[in-house]
């Protein structure tokens, strides 16, 4: 599988990295490369092997459903690059 | 007083014990870093220097000590990866989009080594989101390597992404570093500049507060001079964390008690399939000595196979690139960090991101996010964590036969600033001995054993069955007494 011009376009869009229409083409050689390295694993037989979702052979833990922190909302604030009053101050999102 | 480099030459075991034995006080050795660290600026090791903080530590230690309070790292000043979020102090992980940021709260780790008493200096330069193999993807500018070839007055890459940690502590401009290692980013460096690094099991060191990268793979560890100053300082960052979910509650061993200097009757695996096309010679040479100084100290030497090893690598690079993809989606120019305005919120988002991520943190986003993207899930993302069972299999037999396996850490010494930044597989190559310990989530330490035909340091990686890090040590600490490397880099930052 490769990379095409729009692949790339798309994929930026949903990474929501802006790329400049001039550079799609040079990403997706870049990508293409990485992808083609990767495409390897095609050679392994993987057909009755179940996929690891964690090294850690453990069961995840639980815990009593009990506030534990809170009440820091000018901590939390603290590092916005725009705030007013503890709340993030947004670009405006519903006309 | 003491001349400073006769206390910046102390390794962590040494100055501990002069500390105990009030030769030095932490704020001696303290200034005394501080002195050193201002004369190795061209390292550009450091992102934040925190002198002021310092100095206040070490008195607080000192003053301790005098009550009668000393924890196990108590006094030493060390550097620390700013990978790590530090309360109130710059944490960057050397990207742009962190500009400014001053977490409200501390790691688990450096919350663990300031209990014990260390000290901080400040925070550590490394690649990008700990994404390289060269540490030359920092938005802060590429770290030196504090050594050189003889008569070449080139810039040679640490290594990464732990590469401002290694050549800080290969420099001898702190006791100590923590790193962190994902793919091999505290071996590699390691290897690179003469030093020991060592990566616990993952789950024994907290990833709270340790800005993520893959998930599933990162794991903290320490970069340091000796075997033995890795085992103190290991044990004083490890230990179970409610507030990371994949936290292990086990116990804690004296790793330091690991080091007995005696691996009679141990078996070390040898897998065949590291010995890679086109291996250098001399890192061939280096392996098979260092096969010969472990049965010299009464190992027994057993051939071994790892068949998917080949296969570990392009896994990674999906799996990685998938979680941080994932995990780097927090970016968004709202909460912290840089925020780049554009004429609506997608394009603030889009533009915020192009803008605070440097190429190769954005690469691997938009592989991450195509291998996860709908239609490709199973071809890659599911292929890669079917593989990844299988890399874990190699292993789980390799051991049944084996108590610790011997590689080269690295295919190859430090290279010279910019050969591979060009071409990302080549980069990523450097960590393909690494890798399938990281995939497998085992303990892996890289000793430095020897030089390169141009004198350049080179280590040998010791890898454990998981929570068996006192083999680790054990074996680690016998191939460091066979190797005595003692070689130095030549201070070329002070000409």
């Amino acid at each position: 599988m490769s990379l095409d011009k729009d692949t790339v376009r798309r994929v930026a869009r949903l990474a929501r990295i802006e790329v400049a229409e001039d550079r799609l083409e040079a990403l997706g050689q870049e990508l293409n490369q990485i992808i083609g390295f990767v495409e390897q694993l095609d050679e392994v037989d993987t057909s009755s092997v179940a996929p690891m979702t964690s090294v850690a052979k453990q069961k995840l833990r639980w815990r009593a459903d009990e506030v534990t922190s809170g009440g820091q909302a000018e901590k939390v604030t603290a590092n916005a690059p725009s705030s007013d009053m503890n709340f993030f101050v947004v670009p405006k999102v519903v006309e | 007083m003491a001349a400073n480099s006769e206390l910046t030459g102390l390794t962590l075991a040494q100055a501990r014990d002069a500390l105990a034995k009030g030769e030095t006080t932490s704020v001696e050795l303290t200034e005394a870093y501080i002195d050193t660290i201002s004369t190795a600026r061209p390292l550009n090791a450091f992102v934040t220097e925190t002198p002021e903080k310092a100095m206040e530590m070490a008195k607080a230690s000192d003053a301790r000590r005098a009550s009668g309070t000393v924890g196990a790292m108590e006094g030493l000043p060390l550097g620390i990866k700013d990978l790590f979020c530090t309360k109130d102090v710059l944490s960057t992980a050397s990207s742009h989009i962190l500009d400014g940021f001053q977490p409200p709260y501390e790691s688990t780790v450096t919350t663990n080594l300031w209990n014990a008493g260390a000290v901080m200096l400040g925070k550590l330069n490394m690649d990008e989101f700990a994404m390289g193999s060269s540490n030359e993807t920092s938005h802060y500018g590429p770290v030196a390597n504090p050594w050189r070839p003889e008569g070449d007055n080139r810039t040679f890459v640490p290594g990464g992404s732990s590469g401002g940690s290694a050549s800080s502590v290969a420099a001898e401009i702190v006791v100590a570093a923590t790193g962190t290692d994902t793919g091999g980013s505290i071996r590699q460096p390691a290897s690179f500049t003469g030093i020991v690094g060592a990566k616990p099991t993952y789950g024994r060191c907290s990833r709270f507060g340790v800005v993520a990268f893959a998930s599933s793979l990162d794991q903290a560890g320490p970069m340091t001079r000796t075997v033995k100053d890795a085992a103190i300082m290991m044990g004083s960052m490890v230990g179970f964390d409610s507030m990371d979910s994949t936290s292990v509650d086990m116990p804690v061993p004296d790793f330091e008690s690991a080091l007995t200097g005696d691996i009679r009757g141990l078996k070390i695996g040898i897998p065949a399939e590291y010995r890679i096309d086109g291996m250098p010679a001399e890192i061939e040479k280096l392996w098979q000595q260092g096969e010969a100084w472990l049965r010299d100290a009464g190992a027994e030497i057993v051939p071994i196979s790892l068949p998917h090893t080949k296969y570990a690598l392009p896994a990674y690079y999906i799996v990685a690139p998938a979680e941080a993809s994932s995990n780097l989606a927090r970016y968004d120019g709202m909460r912290f960090g840089l925020r780049v305005e554009g004429q609506d919120l997608t394009k603030t988002y889009e533009k915020t991101r192009a803008e605070g991520f440097g190429a190769e943190v954005q690469r691997r986003i938009m592989i991450g996010t195509y291998v996860l993207s709908a239609g490709y899930y199973d071809a890659y993302y599911l292929k890669a964590q079917k593989v990844r069972t299988l890399i874990g299999q190699d292993f789980e037999q390799a051991f049944g036969q084996v108590d610790a396996i011997l590689t080269p850490t690295a295919p190859s010494a430090a290279f010279a600033a910019g050969e591979k930044s060009g071409d990302p597989i080549a980069m990523y190559l450097n960590d393909v001995f690494t890798v399938p310990a990281s995939m497998a989530g085992l303990p892996g330490m890289s000793v430095p054993a020897g030089l390169s035909d141009n004198g350049m340091p080179l280590g040998l990686q010791v890898l454990a069955p998981a929570f068996d890090e006192m083999t680790m040590f054990r074996v680690g600490g016998v191939l460091e007494s066979a190797a005595a490397f003692t070689a130095r880099p030549n201070k070329w930052w002070l000409a």
